[in-house]
């Protein structure tokens, strides 16, 4: 080991410039992988964070994930059977007997759960109509499955609970109406419900679409508005792990009957999107250092063109075809190393001023800091995929250096 | 005295297109301590001849037997680790490692054999350099001595395992006429004194004129003693 360690020294020393360049392309090469792949990891693991946290884990609507089979199918589930001109029934909207599934849902353990009727209505104040969507909560099991409460920037949920007329708005629609806490809106549903209520409190999550649009009140008060007496058209469920989402959809939806959406199922498209960005990254960082690898190929390839002599003299020796091959192994695996220590060194001096930035994200409306992922993750795989494009490189003119036949060199010596 | 290398039928032909017969049906016996030289025309096979003693090359027929033992069937990795042990080479051009120095150079072998601890195989080689008159030129490197003490730093590495045979091809080709007798003297002292099997490959007759015995190859074949002393007498003149 220790003798071959000093013939591939020697041999990169007697390429320093060579050496050198190739060095530098493994170094940026896993510099720039690590940032990008820390950037691009902080940024799904960000987004699935909040995706996450502000949204339900699952959620119970009222419909059904299939329509109900027709009794004819039933009766002949072999046979080939046409039904024309079906006539929907007409159903009151909304998850009947409501109570009873959040009796059910909420004795599962490590699952919190909260009803919530919504609907749209025509907030108006000082003569300005706009449209939003109320939530009709309790407070006390909305704090539970909701981190709505955190974006409170005035009031809180609770205040509903001791203003039963209370409201509370996003900080896009009081922007908007000019209007503030303490102040009188009037209330307009689709039934033609007419309420004053008075604003309570304010939020404001930074997602411009839901400040705009969101606006919460008493579940019985958004029963009254719609007039949907004793109905939910939502149960909301939180989980003590995010991961088990599916499952649990899946056992509630199969207990109450209606369609249970996990997180992941509602995002689908958008885990897609992110799987699909994490390929295009990785092919394109993977790129940077198969490039840079090249570099490598071409300072081995060199030192076994110019030291053919000195591989057969060794062979005639007595070094074996896998000692040469092992050499200039050790040299692909030094470059490979030592551009492994001085990338990852300028990546993590890259993501520290990458950290410092902060960007007003689309949908964002106060600037926030760069998500960078500061795990072992991005590093271990920087470094290994470095390594193993070093190793790659450096064996295809180590194989060609270790198949050198003395004889045919020796011969043609003079 | 022993026999240390034996051949039986040695034939060794380049296949291709039109198969080139390099040496044929070569039998003969290298004793322990014996000095021989091979001489012969350009392109008669001579230096394929110590290739296939030197278990470098493989016969497309017939056997070598080193020290008793046949090598036929053995395989790369064998036949490396018979040559590490028990053969030494020297070439025409020394081959040193440019970027080693001479004690370095010398001591590739021994450190690829691994036998020795450090301190030890550093003593060996010194004191290999020193019996080769290179004692003061250990810490060179090959572009800082001349033509001969290079030539004599790949003899010292021939030597650096205590090989059974050395071979040599042409080692005077690039030297002078006064490094060149330096290294006659050197393989006659192998020879005799250290009891040390050589085999030359050389088209210098007063190279040959110190060795035991001279074989002569003509067309790859290697002449009857007499043919052969008839030859080497031409030579001379």
């Amino acid at each position: 080991m220790k003798l071959s360690l000093s013939i591939a020294l020697s041999h990169l020393l007697s390429h320093r410039r060579q050496t050198l360049v190739s060095l530098l392309g493994i170094t940026l090469g896993v510099a720039f992988f690590l940032a990008t792949s820390s950037l691009m990891q902080g940024s799904d693991a960000d987004f699935i964070k909040r995706l996450v946290d502000n949204s339900p884990h699952v959620t119970v609507y009222d419909e059904y994930r299939d329509p109900r089979p027709q009794p004819a199918r039933l009766a002949y589930p072999e046979a080939l059977v046409e039904i024309r001109s079906v006539k929907p029934r007409t159903e009151v909207r909304g998850i009947r007997q409501y109570k009873e599934k959040l009796a059910f849902i909420s004795a599962i353990p490590h699952v919190r759960v909260a009803p919530v009727l919504t609907g749209q209505v025509i907030v108006t104040f000082a003569g300005k109509d706009l449209g939003a969507t109320i939530n009709g909560v309790i407070p006390d099991l909305m704090k539970n499955v909701s981190t709505i409460e955190e974006h409170f920037i005035a009031g809180s949920l609770d205040s509903l609970a001791t203003n039963p007329d209370g409201i509370v708005l996003g900080s896009g629609l009081v922007e908007k109406f000019r209007v503030g806490m303490g102040k009188n809106v009037t209330v307009t549903s689709p039934v033609g419900v007419v309420r004053t209520m008075k604003i309570v409190g304010l939020f404001r999550t930074g997602n411009a679409a839901y400040d705009e649009g969101q606006a919460f009140v008493l579940l019985k008060r958004s029963q009254n508005l719609l007039n949907r007496p004793n109905i939910a058209n939502r149960l909301i469920l939180q989980l003590d792990d995010p991961d088990n989402s599916p499952k649990v959809a899946q056992i509630v939806e199969t207990a109450v009957g209606y369609k249970a959406q996990s997180w992941q199922e509602a995002s689908q498209d958008l885990m897609s999107l992110l799987k699909v960005r994490r390929i295009i990254m990785y092919s394109v960082v993977g790129a940077i250092l198969i490039v840079a690898s090249f570099g490598i190929y071409n300072v081995i390839s060199t030192v076994v063109l110019e030291k053919t002599r000195d591989i057969a003299i060794m062979k005639s020796m007595g070094f074996h075809a896998r000692d040469i091959l092992f050499i200039f192994l050790i040299e692909g695996t030094i470059v490979g190393v030592i551009g492994s220590i001085l990338g990852t060194a300028l990546g993590l001096s890259m993501m520290e001023a990458l950290s410092r930035v902060e960007i007003k994200t689309p949908f964002n409306t106060e600037p926030t800091p760069i998500p960078l992922d500061w795990g072992y993750s991005p590093i271990a795989l920087g470094i290994g995929f470095a390594m193993a494009s070093s190793l790659a490189a450096a064996y295809l003119p180590a194989r060609k250096g270790a198949r050198v036949h003395p004889v045919d060199i020796l011969r043609g010596a003079g | 005295m022993s026999v240390v290398l034996r051949t039986q039928g040695l034939t060794r032909v380049l296949p291709g297109d039109v198969p080139v017969t390099l040496v044929e049906d070569i039998n003969l016996e290298i004793e322990q301590g014996e000095f021989v030289a091979i001489m012969g025309p350009s392109g008669s096979g001579k230096s394929s001849l110590l290739y296939l003693l030197g278990l470098l090359d493989m016969p497309t027929s017939g056997k070598i037997w080193l020290n008793g033992a046949d090598t036929q069937g053995l395989n790369e990795d064998d036949l490396a680790n018979v040559r590490l042990r028990q053969l030494g080479f020297v070439f025409q051009f020394h081959f040193l490692l440019a970027e080693f120095t001479a004690l370095d150079n010398v001591l590739l072998p021994v450190r690829k054999l691994g036998l020795l601890f450090e301190n030890d195989a550093l003593a060996r080689g010194l004191e290999l350099l020193g019996s080769l008159g290179l004692g003061d030129q250990a810490g060179k490197i090959p572009s800082q001595m001349s033509g001969g003490q290079r030539q004599r730093v790949a003899v010292a590495r021939a030597l650096a395992n205590d090989p059974l045979i050395i071979f040599a091809d042409e080692p005077t080709g690039a030297l002078d006429t006064k490094a060149s007798e330096n290294l006659r003297a050197i393989f006659r002292d192998l020879s005799r004194r250290q009891n040390r099997s050589v085999v030359v490959v050389t088209h210098d007759p007063n190279f040959a004129k110190a060795a035991d015995r001279v074989l002569f190859l003509v067309d790859g074949k290697l002449q009857p003693p007499e043919r052969a002393a008839e030859l080497f007498a031409i030579s001379i003149r």
